[in-house]
């Protein structure tokens, strides 16, 4: 069993991997070294982390329910803010390079297909999370109300699997993977949360 | 992977490779081989330039490959550059099947030596919404036909990519259902733009474009334009292409560059040129509405996308 000291001291590492791919890839970016549709491909990279990560904070959720990672807790938050930090750099890219700032196309764009409606639903989920995300928050609002702003990470989750399910044409393997991926952790969490809750405690 | 310039085969020594081999089979129709054939075809791509409409430049051999659709050799763009390797473009053959005078085999070196090859430079437009400009080397398709001799019956010319899982590795996948068809009306086949391209930029097609024979149809979405044909069939009724039968309510089976009509993943309005920050505005037609509005002047363009 690790103690919660052991997951305290892998938050430094965690951290850096988790940043440097945004780096890479924006120098790659900015030394044309990511292909002939650089802003495509920038925009699908860092979309692909974010949904990752997403994935990665449900992960941690449910891995701390047993009781032996419990204290794997702890790295929940800086997780989640690194999946919002991705899905910020996605949006970014989608809104700045592909778009240059055409506001009416983009508001067009995202009423308009339900693949980018989902996606941006999916965002504005993910900001109250970002906001709530320290302490303090978390003492005004009260244990309950939080809890309950933060179970909108399993909205943003299907969402953006969805979002990208949706988007590829043909090769539809990796979203689907995903997608159950959520779902399983989704059904484990609604299970030992909210149908047997005795059960688990 | 990289493909320098200097690894591709350039079209005048292909075309002479392939005399060279004709010769030892047989003189005389190595011989034959027009001239034309060679003309007009240099690694200097100046010469391309007095093609260009305005407010186009030619996209770079790299760009045009290493950046591709071919879901034969995977779904990724760099993938058919990365995968294409083991594909054999020579020996290569067309069937020609359904209403014609006599169905048929033709090698295609057979079918070269009746054709004269043009240089064409062409706006590509895909349906993800990015396009380039692409210098090709080809003959239309009109004179293939010719050569097939169809029935006056035939309303619809349909096309087969060739099925070969073993250099095509995503055949062996359920990636598409194989092989991949795509069909066009006979008037749209007859239309002096449509044209069978051999290659691009002076070079014999590389695998990752189409080798040894394409499609090339300006004003449509670029999967219309199939890869590596070996049959040809010529039917009555309108047949139903891949990426049609897949999703019917995203590709239609005319599927013409239409920035009015919306695709329910990427609006057609406007395209990135690869090589450019800023989108453009999509032309109707591609920029090829004088040419070819005409064949469609009855037909509701919003019905039949």
């Amino acid at each position: 069993m690790l103690l919660t000291k052991n997951y305290q001291q892998l938050k430094p590492l965690i951290f850096i991997l988790l940043l440097i791919p945004s780096f890479i890839w924006v120098f790659q970016f900015f030394n044309g070294n990511l292909g002939v549709n650089p802003i495509e491909n920038l925009m699908d990279k860092m979309g692909l982390m974010a949904l990752r990560i997403i994935i990665l904070t449900l992960l941690v959720s449910s891995l701390a329910d047993i009781k032996s990672f419990k204290s794997i807790i702890v790295l929940r938050r800086m997780i989640g803010l690194f999946a919002f930090y991705y899905v910020c750099l996605h949006f970014l890219t989608y809104v700045v390079l592909d778009h240059f700032f055409d506001i009416t196309f983009i508001f067009k764009d995202i009423a308009k297909r339900p693949f980018i409606t989902f996606g941006f639903i999916s965002f504005i989920c993910l900001i109250p999370l970002a906001i709530t995300s320290n302490k303090l928050s978390l003492r005004k609002l009260g244990y309950k109300l939080w809890k309950r702003i933060h179970y909108l990470i399993y909205i943003a989750a299907i969402l953006s699997s969805f979002h990208f399910y949706m988007l590829v044409r043909a090769n539809k393997t990796e979203p689907l993977i995903y997608i159950i991926i959520i779902i399983l952790l989704l059904s484990y969490r609604m299970f030992t949360k909210v149908i047997f809750p005795r059960l688990f405690r | 992977m990289k493909i320098l310039n200097s690894e591709i085969t350039p079209y005048n020594i292909y075309l002479n490779r392939r005399k060279f081999i004709k010769s030892t089979i047989s003189a005389s129709i190595a011989s034959s081989i027009p001239l034309a054939l060679r003309a007009n075809h240099s690694d200097n791509s100046e010469i391309y330039n007095k093609y260009l409409d305005d407010n186009d430049k030619l996209n770079k051999f790299s760009e045009i490959t290493s950046y591709n659709n071919f879901y034969e050799f995977w779904a990724g763009k760099g993938d058919p550059a990365k995968y294409s390797n083991k594909f054999k473009p020579s020996p290569w053959s067309i069937t020609f099947e359904g209403l014609v005078n006599k169905p048929k085999t033709i090698d295609l070196d057979e079918i070269l030596n009746k054709i004269t090859i043009e240089d064409r430079v062409y706006r590509l437009r895909c349906v993800e919404a990015w396009s380039m400009v692409i210098p090709w080397q080809g003959f239309p398709l009109s004179n293939l036909i010719k050569i097939a001799e169809p029935l006056n019956s035939a309303k619809f010319i349909e096309f087969e990519t060739i099925f070969r899982p073993e250099e095509m590795p995503a055949q062996k996948t359920k990636l598409l259902p194989w092989p991949y068809v795509e069909a066009l009306r006979i008037d749209e086949a007859m239309n002096p733009l449509t044209i069978l391209s051999t290659g691009l930029y002076g070079h014999k097609l590389p695998n990752q474009n189409g080798s040894p024979i394409r499609l090339v149809v300006p004003w449509k979405y670029g999967f219309k334009s199939i890869k590596s044909i070996n049959k040809i069939r010529f039917l009555e009724k309108r047949p139903v292409s891949t990426w049609q039968s897949i999703a019917p309510h995203e590709y239609g089976f005319y599927s013409n560059v239409n920035p009015n009509v919306d695709h329910p993943r990427w609006s057609q309005s406007t395209e990135r040129r690869i090589g450019e920050f800023k989108r453009r505005k999509t032309l109707m037609f591609n920029g090829y509405e004088e040419e070819v509005s005409y064949m469609y002047k009855d037909l509701d363009l919003q019905k039949f996308f």
